[in-house]
C-alpha cells in the first residue's frame, strides 16, 4: 500500500507544487498555517481540483476520479457527523456507501476505537473527542485505501488531545494503509510520525523518515527551535532493581525515566527536545542527571540566532542538542569529536511518550 | 332541506377541493425540490430572472395568472394544439383546476424548501462524498433527510394555498359544478343568490374543518420528523 502524489494547484494568490511518496504508516505533513497542507489533503481526496499532476493510490491512478470513487477516508478538523442519524447510523452509512471490498470489519473498528458505549447516542450528545473518534471510525468503515487526517485534534483542548492520541497510535499499528496527517503541533508530530514532509509556501522543503528529519539540523528552521529534537524508539525493559526507575533500551544505550505507564516489553517512542540536552567534552562526574550518553558529533549547524544545533550519534540513534554560540566556541566543538550528552530524566514530557 | 344535511353539490365541491389541493401539491413538490436546489446551489447567468419568474404568481393578481394560463394552456392558447394532439384539455376541466392551484402554490413551496436547503451544511455532503456516496446518494441519504422538515412545511403551505385558491382557478377553469367548482368557488356562487345563508354556513364550516384538519395533521407529521 502506498501513495504517490504529484500535485500542482494554482490559485490567484497561492500555488501548491508538491511531490510526495507516502508508504504505509503515518506521514506527517508539517508546516505553518497557509502553507498548503490542507489544500494538499483535499486534492488527494478529490475535494479540490488539481491543475495538473498525478494521484496514485495503491497502484491505481485516481487523478480523474471524483471524490466518492477515490477510496480516501478523510477526517476533517470538525467531526461532520450526520445529525439525522445516531452514531450507529453514521457508522452504517459509511459501510453502506463505502466500497466494502477490503474494509475492516465493523466489530474490529468498534473495538479499536472503543465506540461500543456510544452507538445509541445522537451526534449532538457527544463530546468533541467522542465525536472525532466516531468520525474516525466512520472513515475507517468506508474501506479506504488511504486516510487523510486534517488536524483532527486542533479543535480539542489539550486534555482531550491526550485522550485521543492513543487511539491514533493504535490505528497506526493496526492498519497497513498510508495515513497523511496534517498538523502544526510538534508534539503530535513526534508521537505519530513515521515519515515527515516539511512544507513551506506551497512547496515541500524536506522529507524523510521521522527520526532523521526531527534530528536534522537542516530541518530546524522549518520545525522551529522548540519542535526540533530526538525521537528515540526503544523498548521498555525491567525497572532498575535498586532504584525502581523505569528503563528504556534503545540502539545506543539505556534511558532512565522516573516513571512510565507502559509495561515491560512495549515498544515506545520518546521525544527529547534539543534544548533539553546539555553537552560536555568530558564524562561528567558527581551529577544529579541519570542519563549520560557518549556520542560522536556528526553535524554542527549555526543559524542566524544565538543557538547552535549539534547533531551527534550514539549507536544508531541520532541526537540533536541546542547550545549557545558561546558554549560551542568555548567547548571548541567540531565534527568527529567525542561528546557527552546529559539528559535530565524529568525533561521528558510524559505526554510526548508514544507507542 | 335541513340546516345540517350537506347537498350533493356541496359534497362534490368538497371532494374536488381536496383532490385539486392534493394533486397540486403532488405535482409541484418534486419540481419545487429541483427548482429550490437550482436556486439555492447553482450560480449561473439569469439566476435572478429565474428566481423572479418562480415568484411571479405570488405577486401577480391571481386573475392575471389565470388569464395567462388560458393564454398558454387554453384551447386556442400557445400550447393548445400540443395538448389537443395529446388528447388533453386543461381549460375548464378539473385537471386545469389542479394546474392553476399548483402554479399558485409553487412559489410558496419552493421558498420553504429553498430555506431548508440553504440551512444544510455543505460540509456534511462533502464528508458523505469522501465516504463513497455518489452525488445522487448524497442527495437521497443526506440532503433530503435534512430538508425533510422544510419539505413538509412547503407541502403544508402549498396545500393550504391550493385549497383556498380562487382567482386564478375561476379565470382559468370557470365555476362548473361537479367539474371545476371547488369549495371556494361554490361559496362564491351561493353568495350570489339571496336566501342561501344555510348553504353558505355549511360550506364555511366544511372549509374550517378541512383547513383545521390539515393543520393538525401537518403538525403531527412535523413532530414525528423532528423526533427522529
Amino acid at each position: 500500500m502506498s501513495l504517490d502524489l504529484d500535485i500542482h494547484v494554482r490559485r490567484e494568490h497561492f500555488s501548491l507544487e508538491v511531490q510526495v511518496s507516502a508508504p504505509a504508516g503515518v506521514t506527517v505533513i508539517f508546516g505553518p498555517s497557509g502553507c498548503g497542507k490542507t489544500t494538499l489533503l483535499r486534492a488527494v481526496a478529490g475535494l479540490e481540483p488539481v491543475d495538473h499532476g498525478k494521484i496514485v493510490i495503491d497502484g491505481s491512478d485516481m487523478t480523474a476520479q471524483p471524490a466518492h470513487r477515490r477510496a480516501v477516508g478523510y477526517l476533517f478538523q470538525e467531526p461532520r457527523l450526520l445529525p439525522h442519524l445516531n452514531v450507529l447510523g453514521n457508522l452504517k452509512f459509511a459501510q453502506r456507501m463505502g466500497r466494502q471490498v477490503r474494509g475492516q470489519s465493523f466489530d474490529e473498528v468498534i473495538a479499536l476505537l472503543e465506540l461500543d458505549p456510544l452507538l445509541d447516542r445522537a451526534p449532538f450528545a457527544l463530546s468533541g473527542g467522542e465525536a472525532q473518534r466516531v468520525a474516525l471510525g466512520r472513515a475507517l468503515l468506508s474501506a479506504p485505501k488511504c486516510l487523510c487526517l486534517d488536524e483532527p485534534l486542533s479543535a480539542l483542548d489539550q486534555g482531550l488531545k491526550h485522550r485521543i492520541l492513543p487511539y491514533l497510535e493504535r490505528l497506526r499499528s493496526h492498519t497497513d494503509i498510508p495515513i497523511l496527517y496534517v498538523t502544526h503541533d510538534a508534539a503530535e508530530m513526534a508521537r505519530l510520525a513515521d515519515h515527515i514532509v516539511l512544507m513551506q509556501a506551497g512547496r515541500s522543503v524536506l522529507s524523510g523518515p521521522a527520526e532523521a528529519i526531527l534530528s536534522s539540523p537542516a530541518a530546524v528552521p522549518y520545525l522551529g527551535v522548540r519542535a526540533a529534537g530526538t525521537v528515540i524508539s526503544g523498548q521498555v525493559m525491567a525497572p532498575d532493581p535498586t532504584t525502581g526507575l523505569a528503563v528504556i533500551g534503545f540502539d545506543g544505550g539505556q534511558l532512565i525515566l522516573p516513571e512510565l505507564s507502559q509495561a515491560k516489553g512495549h515498544n515506545i517512542r520518546i521525544r527529547i527536545p534539543a534544548q533539553d540536552i546539555v553537552l560536555a567534552r568530558e564524562r561528567p562526574r558527581g551529577l544529579s542527571a541519570l542519563n549520560v550518553f557518549e556520542g560522536t558529533i556528526t553535524q554542527i549547524h549555526s543559524g542566524q540566532g544565538p543557538g547552535v544545533m549539534v547533531q551527534f550519534k550514539t549507536g544508531d540513534t541520532l541526537f540533536l542538542a541546542r547550545v549557545t554560540q558561546y558554549s560551542a566556541q568555548k567547548l571548541e566543538l567540531a565534527v568527529g569529536q567525542t561528546i557527552f550528552a546529559i539528559v535530565k530524566a524529568t525533561a521528558v514530557d510524559p505526554a510526548g511518550i508514544g507507542t | 332541506m335541513s340546516w345540517f344535511s350537506v347537498s350533493p353539490v356541496e359534497l362534490d365541491a368538497l371532494r374536488l377541493s381536496l383532490w385539486v389541493a392534493l394533486v397540486a401539491v403532488a405535482l409541484s413538490l418534486p419540481l419545487a425540490v429541483a427548482m429550490a436546489y437550482v436556486l439555492a446551489r447553482c450560480r449561473f447567468w439569469g439566476h435572478g430572472l429565474l428566481n423572479a419568474l418562480v415568484h411571479l404568481p405570488l405577486v401577480l393578481p391571481p386573475v392575471v395568472t389565470g388569464y395567462l394560463l388560458l393564454v398558454v394552456f387554453g384551447r386556442k392558447g400557445a400550447l393548445g394544439p400540443v395538448l389537443e394532439a395529446l388528447g388533453m384539455q386543461l381549460a375548464f376541466t378539473s385537471a386545469g383546476a389542479a394546474l392553476a392551484a399548483a402554479v399558485m402554490a409553487f412559489p410558496l413551496i419552493v421558498r420553504a424548501i429553498r430555506l431548508a436547503l440553504e440551512a444544510v451544511d455543505p460540509r456534511l455532503e462533502e464528508a458523505a462524498g469522501t465516504l463513497g456516496a455518489s452525488p445522487i446518494k448524497v442527495f437521497a441519504f443526506v440532503t433530503l433527510p435534512l430538508i425533510l422538515p422544510g419539505l413538509v412545511a412547503g407541502a403544508v403551505v402549498g396545500f393550504a394555498k391550493a385549497l383556498g385558491e380562487f382567482g386564478a382557478t375561476i379565470t382559468f377553469v370557470s365555476n362548473i359544478p361537479g367539474e371545476t367548482q371547488t369549495l371556494a368557488s361554490a361559496i362564491y356562487a351561493v353568495l350570489q343568490v339571496p336566501g342561501q345563508e344555510a348553504a353558505v354556513g355549511r360550506m364555511i364550516v366544511l372549509s374550517l374543518l378541512l383547513s383545521f384538519g390539515a393543520l393538525v395533521l401537518s403538525e403531527i407529521l412535523a413532530r414525528k420528523i423532528v423526533r427522529r
